[in-house]
């Protein structure tokens, strides 16, 4: 099974190309869901490398939940326009019109409406059957159960005690109408080897990675970046310019900067490597409740 | 990667980066009985390798306190158990991948769980490990689950094992009674085929021999756990084996380019060689080896690529490339061994959809040879295969694929079963050979063809297919059909259920794996009746969907009729008019479908009899009219 000639990036890279090739293959109707992250880049550039010198066979999904930071919407734009990309963009309209937002709802139940629900919203209209997400098993612990091909029920649910049993690289890719699949290409990647391998293709990500001055407050241990002005501030509170950067990327009222000076490629994977918090501690959902995440997939959350 | 270089000197840090780039992967799994410890050793080892964010372990030493075992100590078994149910029984009941790195190897492992249902997790996990740990308590040493374990590992063809002797420290670190268990493994394991074995005392607890070698256990002179994961060579080398490629995806961007995409299975491929598609036999030369990052001279095992060949061949999804001069097999039948993963048991003669490489085709079990008991190793003789029970049987398909034997090439040997209706994966397979016969057993070249028996009888052959409960009314209406027809001066046979298992069918039962066989062969007399050109009345309860699609796919485009007497089982009950109803209440009549047996309605017939609301002769007339195809207000034409 092993060659070794193959450093363990080109064998992952192998690996999560041929599941992508599967999954065009296999189903009538796939999305990639872009979340515009370090890992959505990723699994974009396997994406273009897969099909070529095809154009990418299916379209990419932006769930927006109106909340994400500007400077990823300006990115996630500049990178469709520069690959010619096919690319949707779906917001919970009923969510928006009730003014759902993290402030006046709390987070569990505005990532609920606004994330859960709009993504689950759009795969129906759309008619998905696979839909590509970028998790790893090395994120999260239920995480580190889940199948490449994951099975979803007609209404998004995820059963963890009914998933199919996955071996060699043969993928199950039946479905009934109105079932679906999410499909991980990423799964046996860690945090690390995104960052080498963003290193070594020289992959463009959204400069929020990199460190810069940037407007902060300081709330229940989370630094949160002042990104417009519709973030509240609480009485005495004034944004501090800091030298940040983010290590992860969400909405902005969701995640954590960290204080950092790595500015280039090179000094990001540097400090990852001297890091000793792990990356999704920069986001509030996790930390709700023991299993959280759990509960979150099995409402058909990625 | 416990040695970053602490300067901020990036042209350093680049250097380094590109050291740890080079690294090689090692994917292992762990198995054991419940207690073992196999959780707690890989949560050593992730601790170990430094590979626990603080985060995390802070979240785990609340964690410990709620639910761990080790009193005041951090549990580290429980930064393995994922999902809320397994947290709270306190049991692993799925796999789980974990992932740590050293600087020398980067590792993939794959936690399966110990318990006897089990047996398809670990399959799972040894599908894609090239070496196992088999944890052993030093205090009960070899038990039946470690035989177990080694024989699934063995039957997945894992080649490397370690045989991790836990605990060591609740028997004092007695090297007696390691030896003990090492030479009973031995004796017991020397037919696996393993190729190295390395016996470690150790104590995932504690620590002792994981990492580093322990000063308890002076006696042992082997490497720690850790040391020999870093070091043991376990290449196949699949580069060295003679070319495969299993075709994912046709690239076609326009009309000048037409590329094969798919992931080199096996061996070396050079711009310019000669390649043949195995299932056709047509030759092309490799024209390009086309990638993003630019053509490549070769690729290698593993590589994900696009060829194009110099000719225009056809070459579709599911077509394996092949090296000319050693090419796979091409057969339609093959033996294997079976690991069934399913709660539903394994019905010999059903069709199921078999996935090997890309390719998917409808195939059923012929044969099941034997079980194997994987505590005893013992041959049992078996009709039926359940879950987690492991089997060697013959396999059969509708068409004739590309094949290797497992042992020789684990893709192209390799494949999953599928059920068709619910799409669950329902077995994994791996080939021991390909049985000839479909090489040997040509078909008889016949000159009086199908279209001459129908043309001479000036009909189109079909088959109305009655299914329905016992006692549903299927064969009255079928009698007054022929009838009909045979007036008519159509040329009709009516296969009735319980005539047919008089005679044909007298050596089966009414147990799921017969019934199964029973329609199978009925679907094959069928079908031979309609190669004699004539219109086939079948009369079966057949209460299974899968064997009605399969007697449907035998037969040609639109001469499968199914028709559904739907009568609701307290009619049928009512009129009895064998009284089996009545013995089976009694219990006097086992496996009857509608009672003790299932009925699985069918989900699209072609025509559906509604028996409590039209006559016999009125539901006769419907089937009549759909079989020549005659409308509503048609007359029928003598």
């Amino acid at each position: 099974m092993t060659t070794d000639r193959q450093s363990h990036l080109k064998r992952l890279e192998a690996e999560s190309i041929r599941i992508i090739r599967e999954v065009a293959a296999e189903f009538s109707n796939p999305v990639m869901l872009y979340s515009i992250g370090k890992d959505s880049a990723v699994m974009l550039h396997l994406a273009i490398k897969a099909f070529y010198p095809s154009k990418l066979p299916f379209p990419l999904l932006h769930v927006d939940t109106t909340w994400k930071f500007r400077e990823m919407i300006t990115f996630r734009d500049e990178t469709v326009k520069r690959l010619g990309l096919d690319l949707i963009v779906h917001t919970n309209e009923a969510g928006r019109a009730a003014g759902i937002t993290p402030f006046s709802h709390g987070s569990n139940y505005y990532t609920h409406v606004m994330k859960t629900e709009a993504l689950k919203e759009a795969l129906t209209k759309y008619g998905f059957d696979a839909a590509f997400g970028g998790a790893r098993r090395d994120e999260e612990k239920s995480r580190a159960k889940e199948r490449v091909f994951s099975f979803r029920t007609a209404n998004h649910s995820w059963d963890p005690k009914s998933q199919r049993p996955e071996l060699w690289q043969l993928y199950n890719a039946r479905v009934a109408k109105g079932e679906s699949i999410r499909a991980f290409p990423l799964s046996n990647w860690t945090e690390l080897d995104i960052w080498q391998y963003i290193l070594a293709e020289n992959i463009p990500i959204v400069p929020l990675y990199f460190a810069k001055e940037r407007p902060v407050v300081e709330r229940g241990g989370m630094l949160l970046m002042v990104d417009d002005e519709r973030l509240p501030l609480n009485d005495g509170e004034t944004p501090d310019m800091k030298l940040v950067r983010f290590r992860t990327l969400g909405c902005y009222p969701l995640t954590g900067a960290v204080e950092s000076d790595a500015a280039t490629l090179p000094e990001i994977v540097r400090e990852m490597l001297i890091a000793r918090t792990s990356e999704r501690q920069g986001r509030l959902i996790d930390h709700d409740e023991a299993g959280s995440m759990e509960k979150k997939k099995r409402e058909g959350y990625f | 990667m416990n040695s970053v270089p602490a300067s901020k000197d990036i042209a350093q840090f680049l250097d380094y980066i590109g050291e740890q780039e080079k690294k090689s992967l090692l994917r292992f799994l762990t198995c054991g009985s419940v207690d073992d410890g196999k959780s707690t050793l890989i949560g050593r080892l992730l601790f170990e390798t430094k590979m626990i964010f603080d985060d995390h372990f802070s979240a785990l030493e609340k964690d410990s306190r709620r639910h761990g075992t080790t009193g005041e100590e951090v549990d580290l078994a429980l930064l393995l158990d994922g999902l809320e149910a397994e947290r709270e029984q306190g049991i692993t009941i799925d796999v789980a991948y974990r992932f740590f790195t050293t600087d020398k190897r980067k590792f993939i492992v794959a936690d399966t769980p110990g318990h006897e249902q089990y047996t398809r997790n670990m399959a799972t996990g040894a599908s894609t490990s090239d070496l196992a740990v088999l944890l052993v308590d030093a205090r009960h040493g070899i038990v039946t689950q470690t035989r177990r374990h080694a024989f699934i590992v063995s039957l997945l063809g894992i080649r490397h094992v370690v045989l991790a002797v836990n605990k060591i420290d609740l028997v004092d670190f007695s090297q007696d009674r390691f030896n003990e268990i090492r030479n009973q493994f031995q004796s017991f394991a020397k037919d696996f085929g393993f190729r190295t074995v390395q016996a470690i005392p150790l104590s995932a607890r504690f620590g002792h021999n994981v990492s580093e070698p322990s000063p308890k256990t002076p006696w042992y002179n082997g490497p720690s756990l850790l040391q020999h994961l870093e070091t043991v060579d376990t290449s196949d080398d699949l580069t060295k084996l003679p070319f495969r490629m299993s075709v994912q995806w046709v690239n076609r961007p326009d009309l000048n380019f037409r590329g094969f995409s798919g992931t080199i299975a096996s061996g070396t491929i050079r711009a310019g060689e000669t390649v043949v598609v195995a299932k056709s036999g047509k030759t092309s030369k490799l024209a390009r080896i086309v990638t993003y990052d630019g053509d490549l001279a070769e690729a290698t095992a593993g590589d994900a690529v696009t060829l194009t060949l110099a000719d225009e061949i056809d070459i579709s999804r599911g077509d394996v490339l092949a090296s000319v001069d050693a090419r796979p097999e091409v057969t339609d039948q093959f033996a294997a061994n079976l690991v069934w993963m399913h709660e539903d048991a394994l019905l010999p003669g059903r069709a199921y959809l078999l996935k090997c490489g890309t390719k998917s085709v409808s195939a059923t079990v012929s044969e099941l040879k034997y079980k194997i008991d994987i505590n005893s190793f013992e041959h049992l003789a078996a009709k039926e295969l359940k879950l987690n029970e492991v089997a060697v049987v013959n396999v059969a398909l509708a068409e004739p694929i590309a094949i290797d034997p497992y042992a020789e090439n684990r893709e192209t040997g390799a494949f999953i079963l599928i059920d068709r209706f619910s799409n669950a994966t329902v077995a994994a397979g791996m080939i021991t050979h390909s049985l000839r016969r479909a090489t040997n057993v040509h078909w008889q070249a016949i000159d009086i063809t199908r279209e001459a028996h129908a043309s001479l009888k000036g009909q189109h052959p079909k088959v109305a297919w009655f299914t329905g409960l016992s006692g549903s009314g299927k064969s009255t209406i079928a009698n007054i059909v022929e009838k009909k027809l045979h007036t008519l001066g159509r040329h009709t046979f009516l296969l009735d259920g319980d005539n047919i298992r008089h005679g044909l069918n007298k050596d089966l039962g009414f147990t799921d794996a017969d019934r199964v066989e029973n329609i199978r062969r009925v679907g094959e007399v069928a079908k031979l009746m309609t190669d004699a050109g004539l219109i086939v009345l079948v009369s079966f309860i057949s209460p299974f969907r899968a064997e009605r699609q399969m007697a449907r796919e035998l037969m040609g485009p639109g001469e499968f009729i199914e028709i559904f007497v739907d009568t609701p089982l307290a009619h049928c009950e009512a009129r009895d008019v064998k009284g089996l109803y009545a013995k089976a209440r009694a219990g006097k009549l086992k496996h009857f479908t509608g009672i003790d047996s299932p009925y699985e309605v069918p989900e699209a017939p072609e025509l559906r009899l509604d028996t409590t609301t039209e006559t016999s002769e009125e539901s006769a007339d419907r089937v009549v009219r759909l079989l020549l195809g005659l409308g509503d207000g048609e007359d029928w034409v003598i």
